[in-house]
C-alpha cells in the first residue's frame, strides 16, 4: 500500500485549517446569495416589464454574466478597479462583489422565468374575483413562484460554493490555497500530500454541495 | 489605453485562444460522447454500471472544476499516475461535462413518455433502434436549451486551466500583467477574446434554440 499522505491531515491544526478555507469558500457565497437574492426577485420583476429601454438593459446585463468567465469578472474588478479608479478593493469584498453581480443576473433570469410560467387565468381570475392588483401580486403570483423558486435557487447556491474555488486565484486564502500551503509545508516528510490533500478538498466540496442539493431536491418532491 | 501595446500583445494572445479553443472543443465533444453513454445507461437502469454512472454523476456534478483538475494534476502522480497538462485538461473538462451532459439528456429522455418505446418494440423494432430511431431524436431536442447552456458553461470554465499551467487566455494575461504592468490593456484583450470566443456561441445557440422549438412532438 503506497503512502497516500492523508495522515498529513491529523498532524498539528491542518484539518482545522482546512475546514477554516472551506468556512471561508462557504461565507463567500452565502453573503453574495443573501445579497443577490432580493436584487434579483428586483430584476426579475424588471424583466418582465414590457418597457424597451429597461428590456434592452437588462438584456445586456444578462448576456455579459452569461458569456464572460467568472475569473475574469474577478480580475476585471481586482486588478481593473485598481488600476482605473485607484481604488484597494480587498479580495475577498471583489469576489463577493463578483458573486453578487454574477447571482443577481442569474437569480433575476429564475425569477423571470417563474414570474411567465405562471399561467395567465390565474391574473384574469383574480382580477375576476375583484383583488387590486397589489392583491393579486402578493396573494396569487408571489406564493406560487416561491414555491417554484426556492429549489431553483438552492441550486444556485450550489453553484456559488463551486465558483467561489475561483477566489484562490486572486489571493484569498480559501480552502485550496490553505491545501497548497500545506502541501508546501509537509513536502520533505510526507510528499506524497498532494494526493490525500486534493483529495480530501474534492469530498469537502461534493459533501457541502450534495448535501444542500439534497434540500433542494427533498423541496421539490415535497412540493410538486 | 495603450493601442501599440496592444498590438504587440495580439499575436500572444491569439496563440492562447487556439489553445483555449482546441482544448475546449475537444473536452466538449468528449463530454457529449460520455453524456449520451451514461444518459443512456441511467435512463436503461443498467443493473450495477447504473449506480457507478450515477455516483459518477453526483461526484463531479457537485465539486468545481480547478479541485478536479488539481487532484487530476498534482494528486495522481503521488500515486504513479502522470498525465501530461494538456490531456488533463481535456480529461478534467470531459469529466466534468459528461456528468453535466448526462444530466441534461436523461431528462430529456424522461420527458419522452413510455408508451414511446413500447410502441416502437410493438411495431418490431429492437431496443437499439427504437433508441436511435425514436427516443434519441426526441430527447435531444427537447435538450437542446440546457445543451447549449452546457457547452457555453463548459467554455467558460476553461479559465480555470491556467493553474496548471497551461498557456490559455488567463495565463497570458496574468502573465503579461505581471511582466509589464500594462494592466487595462491586458484585461482588455481579456474580456475582448471571450467575447470573440463565446459570443458566436451564445449567438448560434438562441438561433437553434428558437429553430428547435417547432420540433416538439404530440403537442
Amino acid at each position: 500500500m503506497p503512502d497516500l499522505g492523508i495522515d498529513v491531515l491529523w498532524k498539528g491544526k491542518n484539518l482545522s485549517r482546512l475546514l477554516g478555507g472551506l468556512w471561508i469558500a462557504l461565507r463567500i457565497s452565502f453573503v453574495s446569495v443573501l445579497i443577490s437574492i432580493p436584487l434579483g426577485i428586483l430584476l426579475g420583476i424588471v424583466m418582465t416589464w414590457k418597457n424597451p429601454i429597461t428590456r434592452a438593459i437588462t438584456r445586456i446585463y444578462l448576456e455579459i454574466v452569461r458569456i464572460m468567465p467568472q475569473l475574469v469578472l474577478l480580475f476585471l474588478v481586482f486588478f481593473g478597479t485598481t488600476r482605473v479608479f485607484g481604488w484597494n478593493v480587498s479580495a475577498e469584498l471583489s469576489s463577493i462583489l463578483v458573486f453578487s453581480f454574477w447571482g443577481t443576473a442569474e437569480m433575476g433570469d429564475l425569477v423571470r422565468g417563474a414570474i411567465v410560467s405562471i399561467p395567465k387565468h390565474q391574473y384574469e381570475s383574480a382580477a375576476a374575483l375583484g383583488m387590486s392588483r397589489a392583491q393579486i401580486y402578493f396573494d396569487v403570483i408571489v406564493p406560487q413562484t416561491l414555491r417554484r423558486l426556492l429549489p431553483l435557487s438552492i441550486n444556485l447556491i450550489t453553484r456559488m460554493i463551486k465558483t467561489t474555488s475561483l477566489v484562490m486565484m486572486i489571493g484569498v486564502v480559501e480552502v485550496l490555497k490553505v491545501t497548497q500551503q500545506i502541501i508546501e509545508a509537509n513536502r520533505t516528510t510526507s510528499p506524497n500530500a498532494a494526493f490525500g490533500l486534493y483529495g480530501t478538498v474534492f469530498v469537502l466540496y461534493f459533501l457541502a454541495c450534495w448535501l444542500i442539493g439534497l434540500l433542494a431536491k427533498y423541496l421539490e418532491k415535497k412540493w410538486e | 489605453m495603450d493601442w501599440l501595446v496592444i498590438q504587440d500583445y495580439l499575436p500572444l494572445y491569439q496563440e492562447a485562444m487556439w489553445l483555449t479553443l482546441r482544448i475546449g472543443w475537444m473536452g466538449i465533444i468528449l463530454s457529449i460522447v460520455l453524456g449520451l453513454i451514461c444518459a443512456t445507461i441511467v435512463h436503461n437502469k443498467v443493473p450495477i454500471l447504473g449506480r457507478l454512472v450515477k455516483i459518477y454523476i453526483e461526484m463531479f456534478r457537485n465539486t468545481p472544476l480547478l479541485v478536479q483538475l488539481f487532484f487530476l494534476y498534482f494528486g495522481l502522480p503521488k500515486v504513479g499516475l502522470l498525465i501530461p497538462a494538456q490531456t488533463c485538461g481535456i480529461l478534467g473538462l470531459a469529466l466534468l461535462g459528461g456528468s453535466y451532459m448526462a444530466e441534461t439528456f436523461r431528462s430529456g429522455f424522461e420527458a419522452i413518455d413510455r408508451i414511446q418505446m413500447e410502441t416502437a418494440l410493438s411495431l418490431g423494432m429492437t431496443r437499439g433502434q427504437a433508441m436511435r430511431h425514436v427516443i434519441l431524436p426526441q430527447a435531444v431536442s427537447i435538450s437542446v436549451p440546457a445543451f447549449v447552456a452546457n457547452i457555453i458553461f463548459l467554455l467558460k470554465e476553461t479559465s480555470v486551466f491556467s493553474t496548471i499551467s497551461l498557456m490559455d487566455l488567463m495565463f497570458t494575461a496574468k502573465d503579461l500583467i505581471g511582466l509589464y504592468y500594462k494592466t487595462t490593456e491586458c484585461l482588455f484583450l481579456l474580456v475582448v477574446f471571450y467575447l470573440i470566443i463565446l459570443l458566436p456561441v451564445s449567438i448560434l445557440g438562441s438561433l437553434i434554440e428558437r429553430r428547435l422549438r417547432y420540433a416538439g412532438f404530440g403537442d
